[in-house]
């Protein structure tokens, strides 16, 4: 059984759209849902407080605020976001060395080309595969 | 409130130390300063054992600790006083880059 996440089409336009606007800083967010199953039902944008073109770190401000909100909805944060501004949309060195938790999804937003490229992964003991993304609603 | 007594504070896990509470959202740990809440804390769930605090005992970099809205780094770090109506929250430092 191949698992997919399952992205609504409003959190996929949400993340596109924070990440264009953290230009020409890399831009970041929290993906909330179910930590059951592979559904993201919320997507949080946060600040980058590495202000950075080639770092991004979610401001701990944000990351609080984004948890409590996700617990009040009765989800958890189950992911998080984040763009490459000159590369493609995969996990860098970096990327897996600070990743977090490894029931986490890991969506990558790549604004290398005029079209932007997403993509998601898992990351597990510096292990990346990348998990199929199924998204929900799409065309409405 | 004589200065100095443990206090019983709640305490939010993130999703990856769930496991080692048996699955528990909020779990209480008990502690007059952030560091023995977390020393405490690894203690009754051993499975958090060096995810929170190094083996050092210093905060693990990859772990944010929060005591209401603070962040404690910015205050007393592992010094900072808890009282018995404030929440810890734990969350994982989320950061990487291209």
């Amino acid at each position: 059984v191949t698992s997919a996440l399952e992205l609504p089409a409003h959190v996929v336009e949400e993340m596109v759209a924070h990440c264009l606007r953290a230009l020409p800083e890399e831009g970041c967010g929290l993906l909330a849902g179910d930590p059951q199953n592979a559904v993201v039902n919320k997507c949080f944008p946060t600040r980058n407080a590495a202000a950075s073109a080639k770092r991004y770190e979610v401001d701990p401000r944000d990351l609080l605020r984004a948890d409590r909100q996700a617990e009040e909805g009765e989800m958890s944060l189950i992911g998080v976001f984040h763009s490459h501004t000159h590369t493609d949309a995969y996990p860098s060195p970096t990327d897996v060395a600070e990743a977090p938790d490894p029931s986490w999804h890991y969506v990558v937003v790549s604004l290398r080309h005029e079209v932007p490229a997403l993509r998601c992964y898992r990351i597990v003991s510096g292990e990346i595969s990348e998990e199929p993304v199924l998204v929900r609603g799409a065309g409405r | 409130v004589e200065e100095g007594i443990a206090v019983s504070v709640e305490v939010r896990l993130p999703t990856l130390l769930r496991p080692a509470a048996g699955g528990e959202r909020h779990v209480e740990a008990e502690g007059k300063t952030i560091g023995e809440v977390l020393v405490n804390l690894q203690t009754t769930y051993p499975g958090m054992a060096g995810q929170v605090l190094t083996d050092g005992g210093e905060l693990h970099r990859f772990v944010n600790v929060y005591v209401n809205d603070d962040d404690v780094r910015y205050i007393g770090k592992l010094e900072t006083k808890v009282d018995e109506d404030d929440v810890v929250s734990i969350l994982p430092a989320v950061a990487g880059g291209a």
